[in-house]
This record gives C-alpha cells, sequence and structure tokens, in this order.
C-alpha cells in the first residue's frame, strides 16, 4: 500500500516548521518518527497534500532537568525515554511506560511529541502526562503558548492545537513521585492497549488515569476520590468505569472494556500500595 | 496528480555503497531497497507496521522499512540482510542455521535484522528479554522457540567472539 501523493518539504527548523505549517494549512501535516502518520496515510485514512518532516531537528531531542520541572523535546523517540538515566532518576514511571509502546522498531523512530499531537486515546504515554499534570509548549508564527494537559486531549484524534502550531517541548512538573503501575491489557505484546491503568501515586496521594476509555486519555477521577476518602483498593476501583465512555470495536466491547477498566485499575492500585 | 510533485533527491549509503536516487516523496523505503536498489532479501508481509518481515538497519538501529518514507532514510546509513555478514554469515544467521530458528524462511530477514539490533542494545539477555525483544516480529510457522534459541545463541558467541 502506498500513500497518495504528497509535497514533502523537510524543516531545517522549528520557525521553517510553522512558517511551513502557515503556508500550506490545514493540508498539511508534520511527520515526526510517522509510526502513527504513515500508517493512516498507506491507509488512505490520511490525505495530507504536504508534509513536513521535522525529524531532523535534532535540537529537539532531550530531556533536561529545569528547576522545577523536566523538560522534554517533543522529537525525543521512545527509545531515548526508555534509556534516559535523567528520567531514571527523576520520574521513572514515563522511562517505564515508555518502554511498553508497541516493540522496538517502533521505539526506534517515534516520538514523545508525535504521541501526544496524535490525541491516539489508545496512547500510553499521554495517560502518563495527564497524571502527571504535564504542560505542553506550542510554537506557531506567532508566538509561542503553554497548554495544560487536562485542556489539551479534546477528541478522537483531536488536541487543542491549532493547525499552525507545532509542539515543542513537554514538561513534567517535578513532584514527589513514590510509586507507580501500570497496566496495560493487550491480545498482541506490540500491540496498543484495549485498556490501560495508571497509578502513581505523587505527592502522598494516588492518581488514576486510563487508556482507550473513551475519546481522549482520561483521569479516573471517582477512584482518586475514593482514595483520598480512605477507600481500601478494590473498593476504589469499582469506580474506574465511571464517566468513561469506551468505543467497541474488533479488539473488545465497551462493557468488557470499563470490566477490564475495573480489573486492571485494582490490579494498578493493588501494586503500588504493595 | 503524481506527474506534479516535484520529486526529492535522496543519497544513503545501502549496505556500504552510496548511491543517490530521485524518487517520488510517497516512495517507502522498504520499495525503494527492493526495486531501485534491487534487495529482495528484505520482505514485505503484512505492509500494515505490524510483522516485522520488512526490518531494516537505519543507523544501526531496526526499523520497519513498509513505515518509513525513502526520503526521510535521505543520508543516512542503511543495512539489509544482503549487507550483513561481512566475510560469510553473522553470527546470528549462522545462529538462525544452526538451530533451525525457521521454516518457511518468510520472516526470518527481518526477525535477523530485529535481533541483531537487539543484540547490540542488550548483549546479554535473558530468554524473556528476547521474546520481548522481538514482539514486533510475527513467525506464522516456528512457534517461535527455535528463533529465541537461536537468537540467545547469537548472544553466546558473539561474546566470545566480539
Ligand atoms: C506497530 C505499532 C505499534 C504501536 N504501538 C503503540 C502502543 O502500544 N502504544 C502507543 O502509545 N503507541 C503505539 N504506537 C504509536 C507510536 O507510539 C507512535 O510513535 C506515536 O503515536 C506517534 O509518534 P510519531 O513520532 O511516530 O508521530 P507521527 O506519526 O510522525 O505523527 C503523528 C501525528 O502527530 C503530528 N505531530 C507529530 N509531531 C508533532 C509535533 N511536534 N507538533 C505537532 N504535531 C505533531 C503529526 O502531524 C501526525 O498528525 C504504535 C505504532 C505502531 C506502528
Ligand atoms: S511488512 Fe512492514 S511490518 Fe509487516
Ligand atoms: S518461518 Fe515461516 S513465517 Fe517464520
Amino acid at each position: 500500500m502506498i500513500p497518495a501523493a504528497f509535497d514533502y518539504v523537510r524543516a531545517d527548523s522549528i520557525d521553517a516548521a510553522t512558517t511551513a505549517l502557515a503556508e500550506y494549512g490545514e493540508d498539511a501535516k508534520l511527520l515526526a518518527g510517522g509510526m502513527s502518520l504513515l500508517p493512516l496515510m498507506k491507509l488512505r485514512l490520511a490525505v495530507p497534500s504536504v508534509l513536513i518532516d521535522v525529524g531532523r531537528l535534532t535540537d529537539l531531542t532531550y530531556v533536561k532537568d529545569a528547576g522545577d520541572h523536566l523538560a522534554i523535546g517533543a522529537l525525543t523517540r521512545h527509545r531515548y525515554l526508555e534509556t534516559s538515566t535523567v528520567l531514571a532518576e527523576q520520574c521513572g514511571v514515563l522511562r517505564a511506560v515508555a518502554a511498553e509502546v508497541g516493540d522496538n522498531q517502533v521505539r526506534h523512530r517515534g516520538t514523545l511529541g508525535g504521541s501526544v499531537a496524535h490525541g491516539d486515546p489508545a496512547s500510553d504515554l499521554p495517560a502518563v502526562l495527564l497524571a502527571l499534570d504535564a504542560t505542553f509548549v506550542a510554537r506557531s508564527p506567532n508566538g509561542e503558548r503553554t497548554i495544560k494537559s487536562r485542556d489539551f486531549f479534546v477528541g478522537f484524534l483531536e488536541t487543542a492545537l491549532n493547525p499552525d502550531e507545532m509542539l515543542t517541548e513537554i514538561r513534567v512538573p517535578k513532584v514527589g513521585h513514590t510509586g507507580y503501575a501500570y497496566e496495560k491489557f493487550n491480545r498482541r505484546a506490540q500491540d496498543w492497549a484495549i485498556v490501560g491503568a495508571l497509578a502513581t501515586v505523587v505527592d502522598g496521594a494516588t492518581r488514576v488515569s486510563l487508556v482507550n476509555m473513551g475519546t481522549t486519555p482520561l483521569r479516573a477521577t471517582a477512584v482518586e476520590k475514593a482514595l483520598a476518602e480512605g477507600a481500601a483498593p478494590s473498593a476504589a476501583a469499582e469506580f474506574a468505569a465511571e464517566s468513561t465512555d469506551p468505543s467497541s470495536d474488533v479488539t473488545a466491547t465497551a462493557e468488557y472494556r470499563k470490566h477490564l477498566a475495573r480489573v486492571l485499575v485494582r490490579r494498578a492500585l493493588e501494586r503500588v500500595a504493595a | 496528480m503524481s506527474g506534479m510533485i516535484p520529486a526529492v533527491l535522496i543519497s544513503m549509503a545501502v549496505n556500504g555503497s552510496t548511491q543517490a536516487h530521485e524518487v517520488e516523496p510517497r516512495t517507502l523505503l522498504v520499495q525503494f531497497l527492493r526495486d531501485v536498489w534491487g534487495l529482495t532479501g528484505t520482505k514485505v508481509g503484512c505492509d500494515t507496521s505490524s510483522c516485522g518481515a520488512c526490518t531494516v538497519l537505519v543507523d544501526s538501529e531496526s526499523v520497519k522499512s513498509c513505515t518509513m518514507l525513502a526520503a526521510q532514510a535521505d543520508g543516512a546509513s542503511i543495512t539489509t540482510i544482503e549487507g550483513l555478514g561481512d566475510a560469510g554469515w553473522h553470527p546470528v544467521q549462522n545462529a538462525f542455521h544452526t538451530e533451525h530458528g525457521l521454516q518457511c524462511g518468510f520472516c526470518t530477514a527481518g526477525m535477523v535484522m530485529a535481533a541483531v539490533s537487539f543484540l547490540a542494545e542488550n548483549p546479554d539477555p535473558t530468554e524473556r528479554d528476547v521474546r520481548l525483544g522481538l514482539e514486533g516480529n510475527l513467525c506464522r510457522c516456528t512457534g517461535y522457540h527455535n528463533i529465541v534459541k537461536a537468537v540467545l545463541k547469537a548472544a553466546e558467541s558473539m561474546k566470545v567472539t566480539p
């Protein structure tokens, strides 16, 4: 399968990329690792007329300690995250979940920025960033703005980024992470989660987020509230499907996904408590 | 419409020899290697990024070449199964041979390339590491058992002769 024809533009700077986005408009797409975009283009589910390749902006590959937060360049690949010593010391959960994305070949190419900007509720890393209250930095020809993770994921494959904006950096607050557990349920090891559940303890409180339980990554607020009020993990996990709206597809029905959410949240909570 | 799209000029080293070619932007790396370079050892299995039959090394890292544009590999150094052994077979190829890590052979080139990249990152793997490390490669014949044995054996032999 070959994608529909497109014009190929290589951006050698962030400015070049955003200028090109503004010039070519809605029909243009940035190409980072291509691990989500190219499969869609091969199936002709995405038919951009211009691809702006930002894959060579290697100065956007970094994980830096920036005082009160960690700053991660948007083009940082999953492989880099899963082997990062800065993350090992400061944010083990992001490192561990990066190692759960796809397979080695996918992690060699796919980027954190691409995972975030794609807006797929089945992606693993956005759920981590939502749990950690990350902030996203977006650049356009008009300047720069920051967007909170809770405002960023708008719908299925839809984010708060404007068509002329490029995500340049992901900022993760440096908080006291004391434990985490990620439960990813799938049928083939390399696949996306049918459902995923993350429990992470931040400053003594347990945060819970869900993968593939609606059109965006979600915080399981009802579970978090029950835990804060002293509920045991197994009792709190019963609320895992509350306010979710999972889809039914070839891998699972919505009902089954709700069941999985309760089971996986319980397992994740029991693991962090242990 | 495609006639109006300007071609891109790309140049890359494949198995140590460098050539420049003009390609349509939508040309996939696997097509480029098979059709332009005539290197048909790299297979197209699923064509949907799942099976790993198309795995090659791009700057020493395993990549699914059905999910990469040739234009993205401009300037890179590519290794395919044809370029693996310097003189004779690579230790991973030898191990697939002696451990009978294949049946029909369709997945083999991709498996071997994925294993070479995996062992470079993880020279002393456990059996579980190998199974996880090859999760991006599917085999419809062997049940994986001998493939895993072959990769473990290759790891041993590469420790003796680095
Ligand atoms: C076989 C396979 C298995 C996978 N399994 C998983 C999995 O288990 N879990 C998981 O989370 N993901 C999985 N993925 C997807 C993978 O994580 C991708 O790396 C990621 O979703 C997209 O990153 P990318 O750099 O490849 O983005 P691309 O595919 O290049 O881009 C994706 C989208 O984001 C946009 N974009 C990219 N970068 C930016 C930016 N900086 N600013 C603005 N827009 C941008 C693009 O225009 C495009 O619309 C899998 C992929 C494959 C092929
Ligand atoms: S042909 Fe590329 S992954 Fe199957
Ligand atoms: S040997 Fe036949 S697919 Fe693996």
